[in-house]
């Protein structure tokens, strides 16, 4: 092996707290190869970021490293002096952070930070601009003048993003480390940025560290895998490997978390990892993974296990071949029954639109949308962001009163707009579980005052009876009591929504509204929270609309879709029919923006241009301006008529769905590879 | 559930008080203060002197080991004085600074939860308010009152009031967009409810932030009003009041019948802001 750019000799880091110090990365040690590709994989915790901050010595205050060695393209790091690490972070390495509109500087236009990048390195200002043009060129911007006389705020995440590329590039480094780079991006930008990535790689010859959660984008970038468990390297080896045949227990669990293509709550409940991941600085006595691990003996629990060779990779294991008969969490077969398709209709809503703002500044975010949703049904919303979904359901809920003209009816009786003028009964019918945990429960009260003042407010107990209820609800969500006691601050990501669950089925609800409730949270625990709402849907015979802009945990979960672009619906039917064609053109390019841990690329759809603004919605068909099916001007004149291209399935496109289906199919290869592909992976999972 | 909502609400409590005390501003500062807390409790105690007892022979004599600070022109010993004089101080300023936070947490919230007319009403009030020296406002309040400490405490405390509405009304305005306060809409709770009880619990670091800060003007406040003679009373031995009796005696030489009240005015005010210090960042942990 040549030389590697980067290598890490057993190094540990730990935070300063109080009076202790807790072990955050644990004797890691890895090597990246000029040219190569390195992904850290590892749940949230588990020390990913505080590697790339120690590669460049960026550690906060209180961090320090207390054991190993860093070395970067010949220099060891940890002995550098100041003058040197500045020159080195200048000229040899660069980082892309996670959040592109924190990451660049609001109130500077791009040129100028991309300029400060040449100044840095010391070039001379008559050069520095248009480099920097150069630059923008070379992450594909089209038009990099303009660009560069924009400030941050005025560009798009994607293009954000890009910029921050551009100018991690501009130096030309031998290292490039990309600490979540997609993470928060919608699909089909995701989809834009990694193909950037993927592109310039055989262009720049830098080594890149890829860090992420998101498992499916580390087996799409890669050529080896290194996967952290509480700040230790468990499995590492080339991609390919890892993913195809994972060696470490926990490797396997986690990707068996992940909703494989085409698995849906009719196939059973997802595997999740129970218990949790050891504290930072818990004093390990074997291996790290003991506690979640079904195969765990007694050597386990004595003995921390090394880093073995098994034939082209390494696994921390002291039983690595037992590791591919890992027993399934949860037991096989346990189906889970299908809503009756023709219950009675729970919510129905018609030609709602939700317009911000007067005259000429009025936004309309949602036009005219008109969906149902039967009792036991869920239907899933999909969109990216700006696509109104999050507003229909404020809507729904009665937080956004729609604009007249439309109409929510639940059980067949017209529901008032706004919250206020709901009935007692209205209100408690119809509750949501929001995205983030922590706005939407207060902090200062404990999990049995957030969880009694629901019972008491939409079910109506009192006394003992509330603290009856109370116990049947904190069991049902798997809290356990001695939970009760506790502010949400002390409860993890899991737990807390696990909370928000509970409340929103204190009232015994007809539908809750999930806006996307597993976003913020890691593959084991998403995995664990989408089984609850399958069992509580079971057994409660509760409707949910459920938005993500996860598809997998959207087909998971739903029996019907709602495809959502500026605000309207573009296609709307049953789970399998929008996920198996023919598709609108625009929920095409969603799916063939998400990767795919199967690794097998089917042609992908490009979007090109900036999404546009709801404000200044595009003439004819809203989609046309970043179509990739565009037919030609009927596109830009009139709006597109709902088709129905098989029954319940429907379509608002000019194209026929016949000739949706031919033209997808010719795309994909063949319908029969596409099926294929799509059910092996269940069907080995399932078995 | 209360009992261990208590043990919970210990463990907060002890964890911001662990953070109090490594922080060196909040411990230099809470000493200051509790000197001269102890002096308004103690004060007669543990002087040598009754600060009140006049000694004219004795007259303007400088400091010296029988009077510490010296006589003032009625030969009152300054350093009885100055130990004694927290009293009124630290009673009416506290009082006005607690007036002052009540009324202003209360507008703060709703102005900053209604919003619409109500803020807008209330707030242009506040900023004209604010747009006058508190002082001047004190003072024509006074003249048209009468002097009395009722009159100190309720004024003090009605012209501080906006400068913290428009404090808790900002957090409030960031609160309110949480999806708490949805889900308390969607279980029909009534306004009231969201903001005190699940409002109100979670903006009082920031308002006992607020109150020490205030708390530091007040004192500021009622000194200068007793030094142009619409505060405290003579004879009481009040800071600011002996200053205004005595700063004339400064073109004489007689400096220690001012600079010790001015220093005593300025150690606690610095205390207090100390304090406000180490409080905030404790709080913000």
């Amino acid at each position: 092996m040549t030389k590697p750019t980067l290598s890490l000799d057993r190094l540990s880091v730990g935070y300063r707290s109080g009076e202790r110090e807790h072990a955050v990365v644990r004797d890691v040690s890895l090597q990246i190869a000029p040219g190569e590709a390195y992904g850290l994989v590892g749940e949230s915790g588990c020390g990913k970021s505080t590697v790339a901050l120690t590669v460049v010595r960026y550690l906060p205050r209180n961090g320090k490293i207390t054991g190993g060695s860093v070395n970067l393209d010949g220099a060891d790091v940890m002995q550098l002096g100041p003058e040197a690490l500045r020159s080195l972070r200048a000229k040899k390495v660069s980082m892309v952070y996670q959040d592109p509109g924190k990451a660049l500087n609001p109130s500077l236009k791009v040129g100028r930070q991309l300029a400060e990048v040449f100044e840095v390195m010391g070039v001379p200002p008559a050069e520095r601009e248009p480099r920097a043009v150069e630059m923008l060129k070379k992450v594909r911007i089209a038009d990099p003048d303009s660009v560069m006389q924009r400030y941050p705020h005025q560009l798009s995440g994607g293009m954000q993003q890009r910029v921050a590329i551009a100018m991690a590039l501009a130096n030309d480094p031998t290292m490039l480390i990309l600490d979540e780079p997609t993470t928060g991006l919608d699909v089909t930008v995701e989809a834009e940025v990694l193909d950037l990535v993927a592109d310039l790689r055989n262009e720049i010859g830098a080594s890149i560290l890829f860090i992420s959660h998101n498992l499916a984008v580390v087996a799409k970038m890669c050529d080896r895998v290194g996967v952290l468990y509480a700040g230790m390297l468990v499995e590492e080896g080339p991609a390919r490997d890892i993913f195809g045949s994972p060696s470490h227990p926990y490797t396997v669990a986690l990707l068996r978390c992940m909703p494989h293509a085409g698995q849906t709550k009719t196939h059973g409940l997802l595997e999740s990892i129970p218990g949790f991941l050891p504290p930072p600085g818990a004093q390990l006595s074997g291996c790290p993974f003991v506690k979640r691990c079904p195969l765990a003996d007694g050597r386990c629990r004595a003995e921390i296990p090394e880093l073995q060779d098994c034939g082209g990779r390494l696994v921390r294991c002291h039983y690595p071949d037992r590791a591919a008969n890992l027993p399934p969490s949860i037991e096989a077969g346990d189906v889970l029954p299908k809503p009756p398709s023709e219950a009675a209709q729970i919510l129905r809503v018609s030609n709602l639109s939700k317009t911000y703002g007067q005259g000429n500044h009025a936004i309309r975010v949602v036009t005219d949308v008109s969906l149902s949703l039967q009792a036991g049904e869920t239907l899933g919303l999909v969109g990216e962001s700006g696509s109104g979904k999050t507003t229909l359901a404020r809507m729904l809920l009665g937080l956004v009163p729609p604009d007249p003209g439309g109409s929510i009816e639940l059980d067949g009786r017209p529901l008032a707009g706004s919250l206020e003028r709901r009935r007692e009964d209205e209100v408690k019918a119809v509750q949501i579980v929001f995205q983030n945990p922590d706005s939407a429960l207060n902090r200062s009260h404990s999990v049995a005052r957030i969880i009694g003042r629901a019972l008491r407010r939409l079910g109506g107990f009192r006394g003992t009876d509330l603290a009856k209820r109370l116990d049947n609800l904190v069991e049902a969500v798997r809290l356990s009591p001695r939970h009760l006691t506790l502010r949400p601050r002390q409860l993890s990501g899991g737990l807390k929504q696990r909370v928000a669950i509970a409340r929103s089925f204190a009232g015994d609800p007809r539908v809750v509204v999930c806006d996307e409730p597993t976003s913020a949270l890691d593959v084991s625990v998403q995995a664990a929270i989408l089984n609850l709402l399958t069992e509580l849907q079971a057994a409660r015979a509760v409707s949910y609309v459920f938005i993500s802009h996860d598809l997998g945990v959207v087909r998971y979960l739903s029996d019907r879709i709602a495809v959502l672009y500026l605000g309207r619906v573009m296609e709307m039917g049953p789970s399998e029919r929008v996920f198996g064609g023919p598709n609108h053109p625009y929920t095409e390019a969603l799916l063939s923006a998400v990767p795919s841990i199967g690794g097998t690329q089917t042609n992908r759809i490009r979007l090109t241009g900036e999404s546009p603004s709801a404000a200044n919605p595009p003439p004819g068909c809203v989609f046309q301006s970043r179509c990739p099916r565009k037919i030609g001007g009927i596109c830009e004149v009139s709006e597109p008529p709902v088709t129905e291209a098989e029954p319940g399935h429907f379509i608002r496109c000019h194209i026929s769905a016949k000739d949706l289906m031919r033209i997808q199919l010719q795309n994909k290869g063949g319908a029969s590879t596409r099926r294929s592909v799509q059910s092996a992976p269940s069907v080995a999972t399932l078995s | 559930m209360t009992d261990v909502d208590a043990s919970h609400r210990q463990r907060r409590i002890h964890e911001v008080f662990a953070a109090l005390f490594v922080s060196g501003s909040f411990v230099t500062g809470m000493t200051i203060v509790l000197f001269w807390a102890l002096c308004t409790v103690l004060g007669r105690h543990l002087v040598p002197y009754d600060p009140l007892a006049d000694d004219i022979l004795n007259a303007l004599a400088p400091p010296s080991a029988e009077h510490w600070f010296g006589t003032d022109q009625l030969g009152r010993d300054i350093f009885s004085r100055v130990i004694v004089g927290s009293r009124d101080i630290l009673t009416v300023a506290p009082l006005a600074t607690i007036l002052a936070t009540g009324v202003g947490t209360v507008l703060g919230l709703l102005t900053g939860y209604f919003r619409g007319v109500v803020d807008d009403v209330v707030s242009r009030f506040n900023e004209a308010m604010m747009a006058m020296p508190s002082v001047i406002v004190a003072l024509l309040a006074i003249v048209a009152l009468g002097t009395s400490e009722t009159t100190v405490i309720i004024v003090i405390g009605l012209s501080f009031a906006p400068v913290i509405a428009r404090t808790v009304r900002s957090t409030v305005l960031a609160e309110r967009e949480l999806d708490y306060i949805a889900a308390a809409k969607l279980r029909h709770e009534n306004s009231m409810h969201i903001m005190f009880v699940e409002i109100l619990p979670n903006i009082l670091p920031p308002i006992l932030v607020e109150f020490t800060v205030r708390l530091g003007y007040a004192i500021f406040a009622v000194a200068t009003l007793s030094f142009i003679g619409f505060g405290l009373q003579p004879p009481s031995p009040d800071w600011g009041l002996s200053i205004s009796t005595n700063y004339s005696m400064i073109s004489g030489g007689y400096w220690w019948a001012v600079v010790f009240d001015a220093l005593a005015i300025a150690s606690l005010v610095i205390g207090i802001n100390l304090v406000a210090d180490g409080l905030q960042g404790a709080l913000n942990d």
